[in-house]
């Protein structure tokens, strides 16, 4: 096969960050923009719904902005030196723009002409100034944008520092103590300082964002200590002034004027957005409990919708009345994982920390979070210095029907608060629901849990091993008393070892065997017994890691320890195998097949090595994966294999590997090529039929309809063909109206199940059709009347128009379902 | 530097009254300050905020309280010149006419009436229509065409027809129906009356709405206190204003152009201050800062930065809480009263508190006749004399009375200039002789020091200049020459005569009796100039002491610091940390010190969270993370 002569490559496999820039909305706030790692996201605000992924820059992507002259183009800036130009409705790259340096950030106003504002840095590293860049115009794709004239220096690189007065007319900057204001037309810049001696209370001074007014001239910026100031005046250095807004208690994170000006939006680490009326501080509004700090806060240019990033990776939309509309969901990742990467059986999701507390269930394939699952059951408090509760492990069993959670806070070193929770998965409510909680499983903190995966094992059975020298055995008991019938989980087994450490545990694939180590030593108990059947000590190191071998290489069992050395245990003969001396910080086993994969750490990057535990040699060798540190991975079963047939690429046959650097980048490998995989997945959606519904459309779509039911029909005539799915009205209206007002599946699914059926193949209603049609046709002449009609009255008319043609659809429906009502069914029966 | 026993005296209960009025003239630089006691303290903001001894601003200022009668105060004579009975129930506001020939003056019972002034009486003129109640505000048009008054519920606008006698004013009401969610009544604490019309008021909703008086409509409304705000005060220049509020805040609005391009400027809250923890019951607006007082007894001047031209130390904020005088005895409004100090046998390391042996007693409670306020006390070095002055609007009263060092003599400086000495004899006593101020002068005396052999006096008057008696020839001696800063301490040093003079701006003379001539010490100090580290202090020297036996220290205190001046070190002093001066800032703070004798000295302290502890609660507000 073709694959086997293509490179294995790492890449960045979804899960960037949104929050990293404003996102932006499109003119008729629709879409919403944002950066996501090297791409750009356009969402649906409608739906959540990821409409397009705009790639093409190879770097970070650090600023989007709309094109102020063409709101149907959208600029972006990224670390590769590019300015790109886009058509967003269908995700086309229209122009680049090359300026060779890195740009931070991007800003656009329409008063510029075809000029943007980027925030680039000088040779030092820490300064950063604004310049304008001219874009020539040019009918070629890539246009070299040389003509950069300086507008300020010694700027934050945030976007948040750096705001756009009214029409443009002055741009201002905040840094620590500054606020400085340049005027475009006098080419004058003002500076404002504020007090920062040491005193505590002055030294929380610091500016930390800015916006200004979209009519007036008055700049509000936010600061360390929760204060708004408002700031007039400022055109005359000695007669500005300015006022004091304060409800925050932590810093303003970001602040946004709305459109018109008549109120600010501000949001810090309270995780409430405030609007404040007119500026005054006695009128404001809150939405509170968003979950987490916000970030950024954007404003649509329509003025209908607001939108918050969070520091939890996530953006809501949020509706001018402060009610939350939409809420896009990424991987969390503001927390140190200490659950590794797991994979959820049931829906081969990604399971790791999320949201503090929190277990997230992320889709690979959707790039999106699924759900979360909260484990501690506690109300987060923000604030630095707590000590809070940590989810520290949690295990699946094979069958995705048990999931084991650890929870552990430390005040102090004597006093240790430990929490084991087993779930259950409920398939009622598709949900875990919470079975077993035990207090104190141990008295140390936990190393390792894990279930015994034998899948014709009678009882589900949990090995926790723990510091505390112990390893334990848990099982599922019959806990039913005269009130109920129900489950639960007792203590079935203590097992020790020379009072040392239990580091780590593992069950045999059959599980027949349990591997627990005990600092250098490992022991291997029978499972149906509990006794110790053999020990193998390397007598170097504790053992880090532990994984018995899979199908044909189930006789083995690998370890690895401190000082660098791999070691295969042949199970049979009780001997070592092989050993290797290589640092490795992540032994991942593939469940489906006998690769193991491997990661070693050196001080230039992380290598990765696949190797089978029955041959001492590596099948698979990857050097430099990455500069970082890599902190976990993982196998993750394929839904549709693959069939490499070199022997280097086997081990990506069935599933694929993630790993989680300690940047929390996941990344993964791909034989497909960069362009392979950037055709864009889903370029379905975004259809006509979210063109907003106005009573032009009603009159002008009718007609169309009509058309296309014609040709549809004219089609029919000529051969009986399978309708396409696209063209079932019924399906069509299943999937693409919201859930919560479609009527009871009930009622649908015999809708559902007609629409499938050749109904106009049959001839036993002939007459119907015709029928409708004559309908239809007098009732467009009905339009065309109204149509008059609204000419003549236009103000009035317009919502009486509107009305009585949804009135007329829904006649048409019920038409529609009488129809199908009609049609013979008699000839299923005889199937 | 020898050692003191220092007696603390802290069982002095004065309690400042609060602040009920302010005002600010702008021609002389005076700001006027009346307390609910009653008393009128006018502070010289050109002189470095020193207050004058008594009454007076600009010639005419209007004092009020709950009275039924108008008192016109005079500047020069400080002195009472017209007082009238209104007829009209207590008079709850008062406002002259722009021109300073009318006053208008609301009444309990809803009149408003008009007076004519004239320069020596101010003669009734006229009712305006009566109202349904009492009216709490009144401010006239710049133009003087027109009046707002402010009353329970509604402002009501009245045109006064300047040009004939009776005129007809019409009446215009302003509903105030949108006040909010409550039913109470809304107060309107405040009125301002700007040259374009508008009305702004204050209230006990604590809102600042901006009215047109010609159509009568609510313009713009802020909401800025949950309880009362109380006053308001407009820049001359109209293109600011200041309001204060229960919650002890101050909130300083401008006039500012809404857009660089358009002209339209709107009114936009910009400044909060808090610099009081009570009602802030009066505000002004000078020209570069902003003033204001308040239940809790200070007085806070904040200097507006954008209209200081140079950022020296007249662009601190200043907060006077106490007034400048010395309470020697303890002088309260209604009431002296004296004690004995405690003593103790016990010695102790420098610095250590010493245990009493005996407590301090409470010899004397003496209380005035009549509702007048002391405005000064003595009492004689024999211990066998009180003398005490009340403030009366009728009568010549003293503004600093003395004894002499024998107790013989009793000299007093009255408020009309002459300086009258009494002879004090066995249980009876007799006038000896007056000292008429100079040739048509009616300079008020008010500071005096006596010499301790008897043979001098000195006396200083609101204008600066220091005249010295000479009391065996009972003639005048010499003058000091003037200097453009208040006095505000006298002394006179035992054995070389010397007197030391203490000036508002910090300066420090010493001026030789006999020799009628500035000393050696004081032309070098002069000479080098002081460091500006005593020049930048902001309270003014209050008393003047001497060491008996160590003729080259002067001892002087301000509110804040105890200083002893060593005026044998001139020549290192001064450019250098302040070699000379021996500052002590552990007394604060200090009301008063003295040396009792050679090893003792006795200082009088007032905390300040004593006072604030005596004060009536303030509003509770909800304060974050309690």
């Amino acid at each position: 096969m073709v694959e086997g002569e293509e490179s294995v490559r790492v890449v960045h496999c979804g899960g960037s960050a949104l929050n990293f820039r404003r996102a932006a909305f499109s003119a008729d706030s629709r879409y919403l923009f944002c950066v996501s790692g090297d791409f750009i996201k356009v969402y649906s605000t409608a739906t959540e719904e990821c409409v397009h992924i705009l790639q093409g820059h190879r770097n970070l992507v650090t600023g989007i902005h709309l094109n102020p002259n063409n709101h149907l183009q959208l600029y972006s800036c990224s670390f590769d030196g590019t300015i790109k130009l886009w058509d967003y409705l269908d995700g086309i790259l229209i122009k680049t723009f090359i300026v060779g340096h890195k740009l931070h950030t991007l800003f656009t106003f329409a008063h510029a002409e075809d000029s943007v504002y980027v925030i680039t840095n000088k040779e030092e590293p820490d300064v950063f100034q604004l310049v304008s860049v001219k874009l020539p115009k040019s009918s070629s794709q890539e246009v070299q944008a040389k003509e950069v004239s300086f507008v300020l220096d010694y700027i934050n690189q945030s976007p948040k520092c750096i705001a756009f007065g009214s029409e443009g007319e002055y741009v201002a900057a905040v840094r620590d103590f500054y606020l400085s204001v340049y005027f475009f037309k006098k080419k004058t810049t003002s500076k404002f300082t504020l007090p920062s001696t040491k005193t505590k209370k002055r030294s929380k001074n610091t500016f930390t964002c800015v916006a200004c007014h979209p009519k007036e001239d008055c700049i509000a910026s936010g600061h360390m200590d929760g204060k708004i100031r408002l700031w007039r005046n400022f055109d005359d250095e000695r007669k500005y002034t300015y006022t004091c807004l304060h409800w925050h208690h932590d810093m303003v994170m970001d602040l946004a004027f709305s459109v018109t000006g008549t109120s600010l939006l501000s949001g810090g680490r309270e995780c409430v957005l405030v609007e404040w009326r007119d500026a005054t501080e006695k009128n404001k509004e809150f939405l509170p409990r968003l979950g987490s700090t916000i970030e950024h806060i954007s404003v649509s240019p329509a003025g209908d919708l607001f939108c918050t990033s969070h520091s939890d990776n996530k953006i809501m939309v949020i509706h001018r009345n402060l009610e939350t509309s939409a809420v896009i969901q990424g991987l969390v990742k503001d927390r140190s994982i200490s659950t590794g990467l797991m994979v959820d059986p049931r829906t081969k999701a990604l399971v790791l920390n999320g949201k503090p507390g929190h277990l997230q269930f992320y889709s690979l394939q959707s790039d999106k979070q699924l759900y979360n699952l909260d484990i501690i059951q506690q109300e987060y408090i923000n604030d630095t210095g707590l000590i809070q509760i940590e989810l520290a492990k949690a295990a699946f069993n094979c069958s995705g029907k048990w999931l084991a959670t650890v929870e552990q806070r430390k005040e102090r070193e004597s006093e240790l608060e430990l929490q084991m929770k087993l779930w259950n998965y409920n398939k009622k409510t598709q949900g875990f629901v919470l079975n077993t909680k035990i207090a104190m499983p141990h008295d140390d903190h936990i190393t390792a849990l894990c279930f015994c995966n034998a899948e014709k094992a009678e009882n589900p059975t949990l090995v926790t091993a723990s510091k505390d020298g112990r390893f334990k055995v848990w099982i599922l008991t019959d806990d039913s008393d005269i009130y109920r019938k129900a489950v639960g989980w007792t203590c079935d087994f203590v097992g020790s070892y020379h009072k040392f450490q239990a580091t780590n545990c593992c069950f045999s694939e059959d599980g027949s065997l349990l591997a627990v180590s005990f600092e250098e030593t490992v022991t291997v108990w029978d499972s149906e017994t509990w006794e110790l059947r053999c020990t193998f000590c390397q007598r170097a190191g504790k053992i880090k890691h532990l994984c018995f071998g899979k199908l044909t290489c189930s006789k083995y069992l690998l370890g690895t320890t401190e000082q660098g050395i791999l070691c295969c245990w042949n199970l049979l003969s009780c001997s070592l195998e092989w050993s290797a001396k290589f640092m490795v910080s992540v032994l991942e086993p593939d469940p489906t097949s006998e690769h193991i994969a491997a990661v070693s750490q050196s001080p230039v990057g992380a290598d990765l090595f696949v190797f089978k535990p029955s041959e001492p040699r590596p099948l698979y060798i990857q050097k430099s994966i990455c500069r970082e540190e890599v902190q976990w991975g993982v196998f993750v079963p394929r839904d549709v294999p693959e069939s490499f047939t070199s022997e280097a690429h086997q081990w990506l046959n069935r599933s694929q590997f993630y790993f989680l650097t300690k940047s929390q980048s996941l990344l993964t490998f791909s034989t497909k090529s960069p362009e392979e995989k950037l055709t864009p997945t889903s370029k379905q959606l975004l259809a006509e039929e979210s063109l907003p519904i106005t009573p032009f459309y009603f009159i002008l779509g009718k007609h169309r309809q009509q058309q296309k039911e014609h040709l549809n029909e004219t089609l029919k005539e000529e051969r009986v063909q399978l309708p396409l799915t696209e063209n079932i009205p019924a399906i069509n209206e299943l999937l693409h109206t919201p859930a919560h007002v479609l009527p009871s599946a009930s009622f649908l699914c015999s809708l559902f199940v007609d629409s499938l059926l050749l109904s106009h193949g049959t001839h036993s209603t002939e007459g119907i059709p015709d029928d409708v049609d004559m309908e239809e046709e007098i009732n467009s002449d009905d339009s065309d009347e109204e149509k008059d009609l609204a000419e003549e009255t236009q103000h009035a008319a317009i919502t009486d128009l509107g009305e009585d043609i949804i009135h007329q659809l829904s006649k048409s429906e019920e038409r529609e379902l009488r129809k199908l009502r009609k049609v013979d069914y008699s000839w299923i029966a005889d199937l | 530097m020898g050692e003191f026993k220092v007696h603390r005296v802290r069982f002095f209960n004065y309690v400042p009254s609060g602040i009920r009025c302010v005002a600010y003239n702008n021609q002389s630089n005076r700001l006027a300050v009346s307390r609910t006691d009653g008393t009128v303290e006018i502070y010289n903001l050109s002189a470095n905020y020193f207050q004058e001894k008594l009454p007076c601003a600009s010639g005419l200022t209007w004092v009020l309280g709950n009275q039924t009668w108008v008192i016109r105060l005079s500047r020069q004579a400080l002195k009472i010149k017209y007082a009238l009975d209104a007829f009209g129930g207590p008079i709850w506001s008062m406002s002259a006419s722009p021109s300073g020939s009318q006053l208008l003056v609301g009444c309990e019972d809803g009149s408003v009436k008009l007076f004519e002034i004239t320069p020596d009486k101010i003669q009734f003129a006229r009712n305006f229509d009566r109202q349904k109640s009492r009216i709490l505000s009144l401010s006239w048009h710049p133009a003087g065409t027109h009046v707002a008054a402010g009353s329970i519920d509604y402002i009501s606008v009245f045109d006064v027809k300047s040009d004939q006698a009776i005129s007809i004013l019409r009446k215009r009401k302003i509903d105030r129906q949108h006040l909010g969610v409550s039913k109470r009544i809304c107060i309107v604490w405040g009125v301002a009356f700007l040259s374009d019309g508008t009305v702004i008021s204050v209230d006990s909703v604590g809102k600042v709405q901006l009215w047109d008086s010609i159509t009568g409509t609510l313009v713009k409304s802020h909401l800025i206190a949950n309880a009362d705000v109380q006053s308001i005060a407009v820049a001359d220049q109209e293109d600011s204003f200041v309001v204060g509020t229960a919650e002890g805040t101050v909130f300083h609005f401008q006039l500012v152009s809404m857009n660089s391009n358009s002209s339209e400027k709107q009114w936009v809250r910009t400044k909060p201050f808090q610099h009081h923890t009570h009602d802030v019951r009066a505000v002004a607006h000078s020209p570069t800062a902003l003033i204001s007082g308040g239940t809790d007894t200070h007085l806070v001047i904040r200097p507006l930065m954008e209209k200081v031209e140079v950022k020296n130390y007249d662009a601190a904020l200043r907060k006077i809480t106490f007034p400048h005088r010395q309470l020697l005895l303890f002088q309260f409004a209604h009431h002296l009263e004296l004690w004995r100090l405690g003593s103790t046998v016990a010695t102790g390391k420098n610095g250590d508190t010493l245990p009493l042996s005996k407590n301090a007693d409470h010899l004397l409670h003496l209380k005035t006749k009549g509702p007048e306020n002391i405005i000064c006390s003595c009492i004689s070095p024999c211990g066998s004399w009180i003398a005490y002055s009340t403030a009366s609007p009728f009568l010549r009263s003293a503004l600093h009375i003395l004894f002499s060092e024998d107790s013989t003599k009793l000299f007093v400086a009255s408020n009309q200039g002459p300086l009258h000495i009494i002879q004090l004899l066995e249980g009876s006593f007799k006038h000896l002789h007056t000292f008429q101020p100079q040739s048509g002068t009616v300079e008020a005396m008010c500071l005096l020091a006596v010499s301790p052999d008897g043979n001098w006096l000195a006396a200083s008057g609101t204008d600066a200049g220091v005249h010295v008696f000479n009391l065996k020839r009972l003639k005048l001696h010499c003058t000091v020459p003037a200097y453009n800063f208040p006095v505000t301490a006298l002394a006179i040093a035992p054995n070389t005569n010397n007197l030391v003079i203490a000036h508002s701006d910090q300066q420090l003379f010493e001026f030789s009796i006999p020799e009628k001539q500035y000393t050696e010490w004081s032309r070098t100090v002069q000479k080098q100039g002081f460091h500006h580290l005593w020049l930048q202090r902001d309270t003014p020297i209050t008393h003047i002491s001497f060491h008996p036996k160590r003729p080259m220290h002067i001892l002087l205190h301000d509110t804040y610091m105890f200083c002893i001046i060593d005026k044998s070190l001139v020549n290192v002093v001064l450019r250098r940390t302040a070699h000379a001066f021996k500052i002590s800032k552990i007394y604060k703070p200090l009301l008063f010190m003295d040396l009792l004798d050679e090893r003792t000295l006795v200082a009088v302290e007032r905390p300040l969270d004593d006072i604030i502890a005596q004060l009536p609660p303030p509003i509770k507000k909800k304060k974050f993370g309690t």
